[in-house]
C-alpha cells in the first residue's frame, strides 16, 4: 500500500480502505496489489482495444496500393487522402460534421435539461404517484425502441419531417436513463434541509431547480452530457433511415463513402472514419476520467 | 380551466393589501406544492409516449395491414402478415443468425468482462489510464468500428488472414462461410463492449467490503475461488442488468453486419450473416417497402427480446448463486 500517494485520484471516491496501517504480510494485503502479470493482461488488452484504431490511421495515410502492406507503419498521404475525401460531393463530409455537431449539442442540451427537472422532482418533491412512475422511467429503459422506427418513420412523413435534421433531434429529446442517473445523484448531491432552507426564504420550486440543485446537479449533468453527445454522434440506424443524402450526418457520409462506387477508395474511406472518430477521441482524452465514472456509476445504483 | 392559477390576470386582482397578498402567495405555494411536480416530470412522460413508446405499440396495428407507401395500399388483412412470415425462409434465416451471432458475442464478452474488470479492481499505477485504454472501443462510431474491422477481416490480404497465414493456416473465407461472418461480427461486438461492461462490474465490484476477502484469505481461499464465490455472487444484480441490456441491444444487431458486408442489406451473398434487423430494414424500406410486412417482424422481434431477455435473466440468476441474506 505504500503507493497509494500515487495513484490518481478518481471521480467516484474509491473504496479503498486505509484504516489499518499494513505490516507484514497480510494476505489480504497482496490480493489487492497488482501484479506484473496482471499488468501484462491488461496492457495486452489495452493493445487490442487501441489497435484497431490506430491502425485504421495507419491506412489513412498510405495510399491504396499500399493498404494492406505489413508491417502496420504510417504512410505519408494522410493529407492528401483526407482532402480528396473531402472532396467527394456526395458524401458531403463536412456537412455531415456539422450536422452531427448540431444535433448532438442540441440533443445533449435538452436531454440533461429534463433529466436534470425530471430527477429533481423524483429525489426532493413529494407528489402522489411518485414511486409507480418512477418505475415507469425504468422500465422504459428496457423498451427496444428501435422496433419502433417503421411508425415513426410514418409518423416523420406525415409531419414532413423526413430529410431534415428535426427528425433525428426531435425523438431524442429525452432519455429515461438520463432521468434514473440524475434521480440517483439529486438524492445524495442535494440535501433535504438546504432545500427546505430555500422555501422558508420564499424560493418557488422552479427557483428551488435553478439557483440551489441545477448547481449541484452539474458534475452529474457533466456525465450525462458526455455519454449523450457521443451517443447521439454515434448514431446510425435512425438518421440512416429518415434522412437523405442530401442532409447527412457524419454516419450517414461514411456510409456513402463505404459502398458503391467509392467502395474501392479504401485509404479516403479511412481518412473518413479517422475524421469521424477523432472529435470523439479528443472528448475522450480530456474527460476520459469523468466519463469512466459515470460508466461506473450508471448501473451500479440500481 | 380551474388549473389557470399561474397566468391569473394580475389587474384583476383588488388592490393588494397585506393580507391578501399573502393569502395570494400562499395559494400560489400550495400550488407550485402539489402540482409543479407534475410538470416536472411531463416533459419526459409526452415526449417519451409520443416517440418512444406509441410508435412500438402501433407497430401491432400496422402489422396487420398490408401497407406500401408507394403504391397507397393500405388494406386490413388481419394475421396474414404473420402468416406469411412464418413461412418465408428468409426470417427464420435471419432469425438464424441474429441468435447465432447474439451467443457468439454475448458469452464471450460477458465472461471476459468479468475477468477484465477483477483485473482492474486492484491497487495498480496509471489506473485512469488502464481503465481509459480499455474502454476506448466504445467510443467509436459503429459504422466506423464496421468499416475497420471488413478490412481486418477481407478475404483475401485481410490482418486476420494474414497472420493465419504466418502460422500456416489458409486464408478464411470470412464472407461466404456463415460460421466465419458470425464469428467476425461477434469479435466486433466483443472488442467494442467488453471494456465497458468490465467497467459497470468494476463498479459494482468496488462496492464490496475489502473484509469479506481479508477474512476468506486467512480461511485459505485462493483467489479463484474468491472471485467465485464472493465477487460473482456480490455482484450478481449487476450481471443481471449488463446480461439483459446485452439481450436487448444484441437481437437488434444491425449496423455491424450492414456495414461488415460493404453496406449491402443483404448481408452476405447468400444472405450468411443478414439479422432480423436487416430483413426488417429491407423489407420496409427498400423494394416495395412494405409497412405490414415489416411491422409484422418487428413485433415478432420485440416477443422474442423479451422471452430471450425473460430466459437468460432466469439462466444466469440460477447458474449464479446470489447472497442469502
Amino acid at each position: 500500500m505504500s503507493t497509494t500517494q500515487t495513484l490518481p485520484r478518481s471521480v467516484a471516491p474509491s473504496p479503498v480502505t486505509r484504516r489499518r496501517p499494513r505490516r507484514g504480510r497480510m494476505p489480504g494485503a497482496q490480493l489487492w496489489q497488482a501484479s506484473p502479470l496482471t499488468y501484462l493482461a491488461l496492457i495486452v488488452g489495452c493493445v487490442l482495444s487501441i489497435f484497431p484504431i490506430v491502425w485504421s490511421f495507419i491506412v489513412a495515410s498510405r495510399d491504396n496500393s499500399a493498404v494492406y502492406e505489413m508491417p502496420p507503419v504510417p504512410g505519408d498521404r494522410l493529407f492528401e487522402n483526407i482532402e480528396r475525401m473531402l472532396a467527394n460531393e456526395d458524401a458531403a463530409f463536412v456537412y455531415g460534421l456539422v450536422n452531427s455537431a448540431v444535433v448532438s449539442s442540441i440533443v445533449t442540451v435538452s436531454v440533461i435539461f429534463f433529466s436534470s427537472l425530471a430527477g429533481f422532482a423524483f429525489a426532493k418533491l413529494r407528489f402522489r404517484g411518485r414511486n409507480a412512475l418512477l418505475l415507469v422511467i425504468i422500465l422504459t429503459m428496457m423498451v427496444p425502441t428501435q422496433l419502433g422506427v417503421i411508425p415513426l418513420y410514418l409518423m416523420m412523413v406525415e409531419l414532413g419531417w423526413t430529410g431534415t435534421l428535426q427528425a433525428v433531434i426531435v425523438p431524442f429529446l429525452v432519455q429515461g436513463f438520463g432521468v434514473f442517473m440524475m434521480r440517483q445523484y439529486a438524492t445524495s448531491a442535494v440535501s433535504d434541509e438546504l432545500i427546505e432552507a430555500a422555501r422558508l426564504d420564499g424560493c418557488s420550486t422552479w427557483r428551488i431547480y435553478w439557483n440551489v440543485v441545477l448547481p449541484a446537479l452539474r458534475p452529474a449533468a457533466a456525465v450525462l452530457g458526455l455519454l449523450t453527445f457521443m451517443q447521439t454522434w454515434n448514431e446510425f440506424l435512425w438518421p440512416f433511415i429518415v434522412l437523405t443524402p442530401d442532409t447527412p450526418t457524419v454516419q450517414y457520409s461514411l456510409k456513402i463513402l463505404s459502398s458503391g462506387p467509392y467502395q474501392t477508395d479504401y485509404v479516403a474511406l479511412f481518412a473518413g472514419t479517422s475524421l469521424a472518430t477523432l472529435p470523439l477521441l479528443v472528448v475522450f482524452i480530456i474527460f476520459g476520467r469523468q466519463i469512466i465514472g459515470g460508466i461506473m456509476e450508471g448501473a451500479v445504483k440500481s | 380551466m380551474t388549473s389557470a392559477v399561474g397566468t391569473r390576470p394580475r389587474h384583476a386582482a383588488p388592490p393588494p393589501t397585506r393580507a391578501a397578498r399573502r393569502q395570494r402567495s400562499y395559494r400560489l405555494g400550495r400550488w407550485d406544492l402539489k402540482y409543479s411536480p407534475y410538470l416536472y416530470v411531463a416533459p419526459f412522460f409526452i415526449l417519451f409516449g409520443v416517440f418512444g413508446l406509441f410508435p412500438v405499440l402501433y407497430t401491432v396495428y400496422v402489422s396487420l395491414f398490408d401497407y406500401e407507401l408507394l403504391s397507397g395500399t393500405k388494406e386490413f388483412v388481419g394475421l396474414e402478415n404473420y402468416r406469411v412470415l412464418l413461412q418465408d425462409s428468409q426470417f427464420w434465416n435471419a432469425a438464424y443468425n441474429t441468435v447465432g451471432i447474439f451467443v457468439l458475442s454475448t458469452v464471450p464478452q460477458l465472461i471476459a468482462a468479468l475477468i477484465l474488470a477483477n483485473l482492474l479492481n486492484r491497487q495498480m499505477r496509471a489506473r485512469t489510464l488502464l481503465r481509459m485504454g480499455v474502454v476506448i472501443p466504445n467510443i467509436t462510431s459503429v459504422a466506423a468500428v464496421g468499416i475497420i474491422f471488413a478490412l481486418i477481416f477481407a478475404d483475401r490480404y485481410g490482418l486476420v488472414n494474414w497472420l493465419l497465414g504466418t502460422v500456416g493456416i489458409d486464408p478464411i473465407a470470412w464472407r461466404d462461410n456463415r460460421y466465419a461472418s458470425w464469428f467476425a461480427i461477434a469479435v466486433m461486438v466483443d472488442w467494442r463492449w467488453t471494456g465497458y461492461n468490465a467497467l459497470i462490474y468494476l463498479g459494482a465490484m468496488q462496492a464490496i467490503p475489502k473484509d469479506l476477502y481479508e477474512s476468506a484469505s486467512l480461511d485459505g481461499a485462493s483467489a479463484w475461488r474468491q472471485f467465485w464465490q464472493i465477487t460473482v455472487p456480490l455482484i450478481r444484480p449487476t450481471i443481471l442488468f449488463t446480461v439483459i441490456i446485452s439481450t436487448i441491444g444484441g437481437f437488434q444487431i444491425f449496423t455491424e453486419p450492414l456495414m461488415y458486408g460493404f453496406g449491402l442489406i443483404r448481408g452476405g451473398a447468400d444472405h450468411e450473416f443478414q439479422t432480423l434487423a436487416m430483413y426488417i430494414y429491407e423489407q420496409t424500406f427498400t423494394g416495395n417497402a412494405e409497412y405490414g410486412y415489416g411491422s409484422a417482424m418487428s413485433w415478432l422481434l420485440f416477443m422474442m427480446i423479451i422471452s430471450f431477455a425473460l430466459i437468460n435473466f432466469a439462466l444466469v440468476r440460477r447458474s449464479v448463486r446470489g447472497e442469502q441474506k
